[in-house]
């Protein structure tokens, strides 16, 4: 509203039209404009989120030598060797007398020089300063890290028992939250509401304050070391995906059950024939959270699992780590072969994942 | 079967219709309630039990009254947990608010490719773990690591020794917290999408400039979004515990470089599952659980002044 904007002048209509015209296009140049720095932004963000995971890959691949470089080059590849007078030297891209030539660097030399040879010619020297010249570096991958990473010790026991805990207590816990969730949903009964409240309440409940007493509990009735602890609780369902899934059942029509009951079905039959297939989406939304929940799990397997042979991924992982630290690239492997079951189940279920977190999350 | 004394002789049935639906209701809660009391509220007592109490499971409990809280308010460590728990939050919550929050806003629009955007953003929280600890322990690592070569490449600047660094410790846990801030993001993009577009449609014919439309639209209508993360997001901050004992543990030093990193849960730990203190741990699982219920209540009520709830009657319209 500064200074008024000098323009040709034009009739009335015309001119209306022209502003019109003007500003819908500076709207449009303006939305284009932002679009383009939020994908500008956003793919400067994807760089940050990306670079570590490719670091961990590209580690899992290098041997000992390749480690020791640093700055680590973001994918495995070694410098280049070439034999010369029996003795393996590195090879470089050389400039001289304006060609360029593959040398091998035999001798370094004071300030930076050193001595250069043509590997089929090793008699004519050239002296050159280092720096200048481009060491030569190929490709190399050593995949043979991930059968020794995963022979070094027992991790396909420790798999099948993080996929009994993780599937186990999937099945546990979808049968005793779907029925919980049906039960707050559909039912009117005295008390029912304030027992929604606790259930909600127990959300912020720090797990600590039940953790001991609960280890007292599983040591008496001897299930500690074993993987009843992790399996058996889920069974009793949690407030976290009863609430989704009650949010989920709330929005099946009230008729669908009305019609059951007119045809002769009890509660049961309801909850089974009518119910169940009809929140399939907000069940496997909430069977891919529990995957990937109890699959990185950490802190319970370490607290209930003593024996080796009894341990899930994620301890095995651990103490593989803590037991061979310098053997980077083989935690590093184990590391990744831990997150590709989360990554791959993730893209599967990319949809329901964010559809389904984004519709229920946690609006009322 | 035709009575003539009707009423008089009617009894009513015990199975009424709402009895019959009530013992329906129990009937399809009652994994939920047999798990409250034997998993939840039965361990909460016992725990409370045992905080005033010396236990080391082999022996049955003695008790002690008030010494184990006595102890924990004189023992150097048990502040020094509470300070790097409370240092960590007081970092990690606004920054993943702010970055979060941000992210949201940003895939909240129409740009092309939103849905693999998202995806992208969200990978990191489907991964969290030991695996993820042990990544960013190398990415850290002054000698061999990612991090440090890229910052004096990019930027110039000499990289600190982060997880070796006292200093520099914390820092690097809430670098590695932010990479992860995706479970945020994608809670505050459902409480984006859940704003009217009439609001905004409305704000734009009185002229409100894009700033005045986050400010007085957007900001207020994902305050109880906020309110969530803020709660959820300090429980978590005490909760905290794979990453630094992974890393800890690989370095030989759980909760070091000099305790900066001996978080809260990590010390709790130590006395159940290595001092087998059970009694001083309970102690502490409860002042855990004071502190949670003190903070969610000092939130709550502060919620009053900005958490903005639709529907609700206000004198200011």
């Amino acid at each position: 509203m500064t200074a008024p904007t000098r323009r040709p002048q034009m009739t009335g209509r015309q001119s209306q039209v022209a502003v019109r015209r003007s500003r819908f296009a500076s709207i449009k140049v303006q939305e284009l404009l932002g679009k383009a720095i939020t994908t500008l932004i956003l793919a400067a963000g994807a760089v940050i989120i990306l670079v570590p995971l490719v670091f961990m890959v590209s580690t899992s691949l290098k041997d000992r030598n390749q480690l020791r470089r640093s700055p680590p080059p973001l994918i495995p590849i070694e410098y280049t060797m070439v034999e010369v007078n029996g003795k393996e030297e590195p090879l470089y891209e050389v400039t001289v007398e304006g060609a360029t030539r593959q040398m091998a660097l035999i001798k370094n030399l004071p300030e930076g020089r050193g001595v250069f040879v043509e590997p089929a010619n090793p008699d004519q020297t050239y002296e050159l300063v280092i720096a200048d010249q481009k060491q030569m570096e190929h490709w190399e991958a050593h995949w043979e890290n991930y059968p020794e990473a995963l022979t070094s010790v027992p991790f396909d026991k420790y798999l099948i028992n993080t996929c009994i805990v993780t599937f186990v207590g999937m099945a546990g816990m979808l049968l005793s939250c779907t029925m919980v969730a049906y039960g707050f949903s559909r039912f009117r009964a005295p008390w029912l509401n304030v027992l929604f409240m606790v259930l909600l309440s127990t959300i912020m409940l720090p797990g600590q304050v039940r953790l001991i007493p609960m280890y007292v509990l599983f040591n008496k009735i001897g299930w500690v070391d074993t993987l009843l602890p992790l399996i058996v609780p889920a069974f009793f369902a949690n407030a976290y995906d009863v609430f989704f899934l009650r949010q989920f059942i709330m929005t099946i029509p009230l008729e669908m059950d009305d019609a059951a009951r007119i045809d002769g079905a009890n509660p049961i039959q309801t909850f089974l024939y009518v119910i169940l297939p009809q929140a399939r989406p907000a069940i496997v939304a909430v069977a891919i959270l529990h995957f990937i929940w109890a699959w990185n799990d950490f802190y319970e397997p370490l607290i209930y699992l003593h024996s080796r042979e009894k341990w899930t991924v994620a301890v095995g992982l651990q103490t593989f780590s803590a037991l061979y630290s310098v053997n980077t690239h083989l935690i590093m492997a184990a590391s990744t072969v831990m997150v590709i079951p989360c990554i791959i189940v993730f893209f599967f279920s990319q949809r329901v994942f964010t559809q389904g977190i984004v519709m229920t999350g946690i609006k009322g | 079967m035709a009575t003539k004394s009707g009423a008089s002789s009617y009894r009513k049935p015990f199975w009424t219709m709402s009895r019959r639906e009530a013992a329906w209701a129990y009937f399809f809660i009652s994994p939920w309630i047999i798990g409250f009391v034997v998993l939840t509220a039965g361990p909460m007592l016992s725990s409370l039990y045992f905080s005033f109490t010396k236990y080391n499971i082999l022996d049955s409990p003695g008790w002690l009254g008030l010494a184990n809280y006595r102890n924990l308010f004189r023992d150097p460590l048990f502040w020094t947990s509470l300070k790097v728990t409370v240092y960590f939050a007081s970092l990690a919550l606004p920054l993943g608010l702010i970055v979060g929050f941000f992210l949201a806003l940003l895939l909240n629009q129409k740009i092309p490719g939103v849905n693999l955007w998202r995806t992208l953003y969200y990978l990191p929280s489907v991964i969290a773990g030991v695996a993820v600890a042990l990544m960013w322990m190398r990415i850290f690592n002054a000698r061999i690591g990612l991090l440090n070569p890229m910052l004096d490449k990019l930027f110039g600047i000499k990289g600190p020794g982060w997880l070796q660094d006292p200093d520099w410790a914390m820092p690097a846990l809430v670098i590695m917290s932010l990479w992860g801030v995706g479970g945020n993001m994608i809670i505050y993009l459902a409480g984006l999408q859940g704003v009217p577009t009439a609001l905004y449609d409305a704000a734009k014919v009185d002229g409100a400039s894009l700033w005045q439309r986050f400010r007085h639209v957007t900001l207020p209508m994902v305050t109880p979004v906020i309110f969530y993360n803020l709660v959820m997001g300090l429980i978590w901050a005490f909760q905290y515990f794979t990453e630094v004992y992974v890393i800890g543990s690989a370095n030989a030093n759980v909760g070091g470089p000099a305790r900066a990193t001996l978080f809260y849960n990590l010390y709790l730990y130590q006395n159940a599952f290595k001092f087998f203190d059970m009694g001083y741990a309970s102690a502490m699982a409860w002042i855990l659980l004071l502190i949670v219920l003190v903070l969610t209540t000092v939130v709550f009520r502060s919620s009053e002044f900005w958490v903005y709830y639709e529907g609700e009657l206000r004198g200011r319209g």
